[in-house]
């Protein structure tokens, strides 16, 4: 399943918060799409990811928005 | 088969909680980090607002130690329940708003509480980067033990980095951790912290001046201040504390405050406010975003734009015209006078 989180307006580390958080609700193989405007996000994210062993399926940037994608593993 | 002994470590992304950690680590116990976001973190606030920041290389520093450790790490939101440390803090406040001791009570109350919810996973006790005399309020000698007492942490709250100045720990006695080969430093030098880097390889590491919080800076706490005297009440919301690290603070009357944006980041940044904030721009000329915090009458309407509209490129022009938007209405045009730099009065200034 694909699931979408809005991170919009929020200053990290909240966008990492909000993901940590609904990612622990999913299953593996789910994929979270993050919605971000603090391109901070494009660092913290993945670095986060790594740290817990999930998988970052795709990163975009786009007038004043980074998109990432993360799939659950573990 | 023995135990495998775990720590929860408290890590704030500085280079002494990123020491503690592999100081331990070094004894074969594992470790997962804890990190808490109360709102006022120095960590949180600095990307992407003001164009200056957006050069500055963005990571967050706990999730970068983490990496650096190989350790995973839990970021918990405090936002709300740190509001009564701040607000009530048992043991005072430091130079500014600063409630350090409390604060590092309630941090390390939180990874008691961290721990038992995970008991599964069989964590034993909690180690800090603390180092006596580092810090004038929470590091003092005599603050370890009331941090130790008063976050219910007791004997199984272990300062790797100035373990041997203190009592022995559970972690000790019971022989989980060998205290020979924990440390003794002390005060405010950072000579053995950066030897213990070096020794460890550890090259990149953060070094914030004046610790992780903004509320040790004095600034920040006059803001923080104003906000409460202003709307005669303590209360805040994330929003509020957020906006107090962006833009230029003008109180020209008690009851209300501008909020300017500095550049064209915090000009996106204070956007994202205005379905909540009435808000004046100048439309003739370029110039910054404003938003009014508080409740402005409608008769300082002008006054209010005749202050924004001196931070404009229409300064020095007779007349500039502005948009004063209430949330969710339609937007009022305004022709004012620039104040001149005279006219803004050193006290307005937050």
């Amino acid at each position: 399943m694909r699931y979408k989180l809005d991170a919009r307006r929020m200053l990290c580390p909240m966008p990492v918060i909000k993901t940590q958080n609904r990612i622990k609700e999913l299953a593996v193989g789910d994929i979270l799409e993050i919605v971000c405007t603090d391109s901070g996000a494009l660092s913290d994210i993945p670095v986060w990811a790594r740290i817990h062993g999930h998988e970052i399926v795709e990163t975009e940037k786009k007038e004043g928005e980074v998109v990432i994608a993360v799939r659950v593993k573990s | 088969m023995a135990k495998q002994h775990k720590a929860i470590a408290l890590i704030s992304g500085g280079l002494d909680s990123m020491l503690a950690v592999r100081v331990i680590q070094e004894q074969g116990i594992e470790v997962e980090g804890i990190n808490f976001y109360t709102g006022f973190c120095v960590e949180g606030h600095t990307h992407a607002i003001r164009n200056e920041d957006k050069q500055k290389k963005k990571r967050n520093n706990a999730l970068w130690v983490a990496e650096q450790l190989g350790i995973k790490i839990n970021i918990i939101d405090v936002v709300q329940e740190y509001k009564e440390v701040l607000l009530n803090p048992k043991h005072g406040y430091g130079m500014n708003m600063n409630p350090c001791l409390d604060c590092k009570i309630f941090m390390v109350g939180k990874a008691v509480e961290w721990i038992k919810k995970n008991h599964a996973n069989g964590f034993d006790f909690i180690i800090t980067g603390e180092v006596i005399g580092q810090r004038p309020m929470s590091q003092r000698k005599l603050a370890m033990p009331i941090v130790a007492a008063e976050s219910g942490a007791d004997d199984i709250l272990l300062r790797p980095l100035c373990a041997k100045n203190l009592p022995a720990t559970r972690p000790e006695l019971e022989g989980w951790i060998d205290r020979e080969k924990l440390y003794d430093f002390s005060g405010r030098v950072r000579t053995p912290q950066m030897a213990l880097a070096e020794e460890y390889g550890f090259t990149d590491y953060a070094t914030p001046a004046g610790g992780c919080c903004f509320l040790t800076d004095k600034n920040y706490s006059r803001k923080l201040v104003d906000l409460w005297q202003g709307r005669s009440s303590r209360a805040y919301e994330l929003d509020d504390i957020m906006l107090l690290k962006v833009g230029r603070h003008l109180r020209p009357k008690g009851n209300y405050k501008l909020i300017i944006a500095r550049d064209e980041g915090e000009c996106q940044y204070l956007e994202g406010y205005l379905k909540q904030y009435i808000s004046i721009q100048p439309v003739s000329h370029n110039g910054p975003l404003a938003l009014i915090d508080g409740e402005i009458e409608p008769e300082d309407y002008k006054h209010a734009a005749s202050i924004v509209a001196r931070y404009g490129q229409g300064r020095n022009a007779d007349n500039v015209e502005m948009t004063f938007t209430l949330p969710n209405t339609n937007a009022q045009s305004i022709m004012v006078q620039p104040l001149t730099t005279d006219q803004v009065l050193i006290e307005w200034h937050v």
